[in-house]
């Protein structure tokens, strides 16, 4: 028993991770209306950041995850003004080529800088772990950690949605990109902000993931990266409480799939999540069906 | 002479192409001037091809994204394989490659009309995520199993061969990440153009009929296509398996150009599928040849172009935002049709001086 309690805290903390990145594919897709493939690759230029400010440079841990939010939110917006704006207009099918090509593109380049052996990653984060029943059950301070900063950054978010003018542009924007411009939001800034608040937090997922599994390489960002997507389809696509619990779910059932059937086959198991989840509920727990009009 | 239709010139273009490109290779293999290592290229150049027009189906005549074809080409591979070593072993080379051929299609098509079930009734680009989440899954699933068969039939297991419980006849076919060993390697040239023959065949065929322009429709306006009555899941599907049989032809093909078969990232991985992609995206989305022209360029390029081959993959991303930007982009299209225009009018300007 209590080893499945331990499998189950550990994938409650794999999935606050899953459910910080699933969030900014959320906001990315419910406001710009695209799939941002380049999302999980800013995870692993978070992680390197971070482990060039304290492992290279020898740094304090702050520095670093503050300079890997700064670096992701300027790379977010530039990837954002150089691909994906001239694109707005274009067909669904190139956007989704571009950020194909984009994220190719990272995982390509942090190939050639940092080369293709992975990186042992010093975790940043030193909080004591907590011991209970005895010492039957550990959750190590990253576990804590996380799930922490997962429940902060939802009740941010949703506080700065709901009552910040920049927050109430976004549901505007995402309801009706026409309207929007009509009632003078700029929409273009808009969407910069939304890709801003998400790159920067795919900049903690990826710092929180490299602490708790402490390796890096140019491709760490690709496979969580999908997997938060699964996970914001799971929990309907553009609602921001969907993705949290879509990634907590994913998470749970990664670790618990892992644990009791075969590591090899986890993978395989959560992909047949979004499957089933397609195939069931195409619009996902929490999402809601958009009435196409003519 | 009854009138030879533009359609059907384009086609034959595409055939003679082929045959050419065949005929060429043939000359330059017998007069012995071919480097072995061109000579190593030449089923890849098939299988490559096969591929690139197979993701066209998708991505250019029915306007869906496919990240998965890496695992449809690798459902034919392992199919075909299996067949090969089993039932296939005692049969004729060219009849045992013939149906490992019609098997590997098969059951590629099955698994693209399964994958097309939950998602190609969906809008918005659902399909790119599952078929990216299919190729992983297949990846996953063939490195994890041990596959075996003795006069009681097949055995699986996920563990190791040995919990296979074989009895004495019994042969191990998929050893877990080691893969199928022992495979005939009986795949040439001349097979590969004569698959990729029938391949451009049947999309071409597809293109042209009622079917074809149906899916082309939904592409272009899935409402109004709708609204006369096409069926959309039905003819989006339709494109989807024949896709995904051709991508598992290409695989049966490669599996018979190899003696051992692995599923690795490397070959039946994202990356894989990516270059396809790139393939489709750099020789024109929706045209047949330009993909083909691309497959060779992009196959026999890196080869020759050694010293850039880290940089080979960041190159591929260059391409693909680069020509999506000048393709798509709303502004640059506007600014290609102004300077098309103002050449208009000077050659215009010139013929009126001229006269």
């Amino acid at each position: 028993m209590s080893s499945f309690i331990s499998y189950f805290i550990n994938g409650i903390s794999l999935g606050s991770v899953y459910a910080i990145i699933a969030l900014g594919y959320t906001m990315v897709y419910g406001i710009a209306k695209m799939l941002n493939f380049a999302h999980g690759d800013i995870i692993m230029v978070g992680g390197f950041t971070t482990y060039v400010i304290t492992s290279t440079m020898g740094m304090s841990p702050m520095v670093g995850i503050l300079s890997a939010v700064v670096v992701c939110t300027v790379l977010g917006v530039a990837i954002e003004r150089i691909a994906y704006k001239p694109l707005r207009g274009a067909s669904s099918l190139s956007v989704l080529i571009t950020a194909i090509g984009v994220s190719y593109f990272l995982q390509n380049a942090a190939l050639i800088i940092f080369g293709a052996d992975t990186k042992s990653f010093q975790s940043v984060i030193n909080v004591p772990p907590i011991v209970l029943a005895d010492g039957a059950i550990t959750i190590s301070g990253v576990t804590t950690v996380t799930v922490l900063s997962c429940i902060v950054i939802l009740i941010a978010l949703t506080t700065f949605i709901n009552k910040t003018k920049t927050g109430q542009a976004m549901l505007a924007v995402s309801e009706d990109k026409g309207a929007a411009t009509l009632m003078g939001i700029n929409v273009n800034r808009t969407i910069a902000v939304t890709f801003a608040i998400g790159s920067a937090l795919a900049a903690i997922a990826g710092v929180l993931l490299c602490s708790a599994y402490p390796t890096l390489s140019s491709t760490t960002g690709a496979m969580p990266g999908i997997k938060a997507f699964v996970a914001a389809v799971f929990g309907g696509i553009g609602s921001i409480p969907g993705a949290m619990i879509g990634g907590i779910v994913l998470g749970v059932i990664e670790n618990l799939s892992k644990a009791y059937i075969s590591s090899q086959l986890s993978d395989a198991i959560v992909f047949s999540v979004l499957i089933i989840v397609l195939l069931v509920k195409p619009t996902g727990l929490m999402g809601k069906q958009i009435q196409e009009k003519v | 002479m009854k009138e030879i239709s533009k359609k059907t010139k384009q086609s034959l273009a595409t055939y003679i192409l082929v045959i050419a490109f065949y005929a060429v290779c043939e000359i330059w293999l017998k007069t012995g001037n071919m480097s072995s290592l061109m000579e190593g290229l030449l089923v890849p150049l098939c299988y490559y091809m096969i591929l690139a027009v197979s993701l066209n189906i998708v991505v250019g005549i029915s306007g869906e994204l496919s990240l998965g074809h890496a695992g449809f080409m690798c459902v034919g591979a392992f199919t075909g394989a299996i067949f090969a070593v089993t039932a296939g072993a005692n049969l004729p080379e060219l009849l045992e490659l013939v149906i490992a051929i019609f098997l590997g299609a098969a059951v590629s098509a099955v698994f693209g009309f399964l994958i097309g079930i939950p998602v190609l009734r969906l809008r918005g680009d659902y399909l790119a995520i599952v078929t990216l989440a299919f190729g992983e899954i297949i990846k996953n699933v063939i490195n994890a199993i041990y596959l075996g068969v003795d006069s009681a039939g097949f055995h699986i297991s996920i563990k190791d061969a040995l919990s296979l419980n074989l009895a004495e006849d019994g042969t191990t076919i998929i050893k877990g990440a080691q893969g199928i060993t022992g495979l005939p390697r009986n795949a040439n040239f001349t097979i590969g153009i004569i698959l990729l023959l029938i391949s451009l065949f049947i999309i071409q065929n597809l293109i042209n009929s009622r079917q074809g322009r149906a899916i082309m429709a939904i592409r272009d306006n899935r409402i109004a296509a709708e609204s006369i009555g096409l069926s959309v899941s039905k003819y989006k599907m339709m494109a989807f398996v024949i896709s995904a049989a051709l991508a598992g032809v290409a695989g049966v093909l490669y599996a018979h150009n190899l003696s051992t078969l692995q599923a690795t990232p490397k070959n039946f991985g994202y990356n894989m599928s990516i270059m396809i992609l790139v393939f489709v995206v750099l020789g024109g989305i929706g045209n047949i040849k330009g993909s083909m022209i691309a497959a060779v360029i992009l196959t026999i390029l890196p080869e020759k172009l050694r010293f850039l081959s880290d940089y080979r993959m960041l190159i591929y991303a260059v391409v693909l935002i680069a020509m999506m930007l000048f393709n798509s982009a709303p502004k640059a299209i506007a600014f290609r049709e102004r300077l098309m225009e103002s050449i208009n009018l000077k050659r215009n300007k010139n013929i009126k001086e001229e006269a």
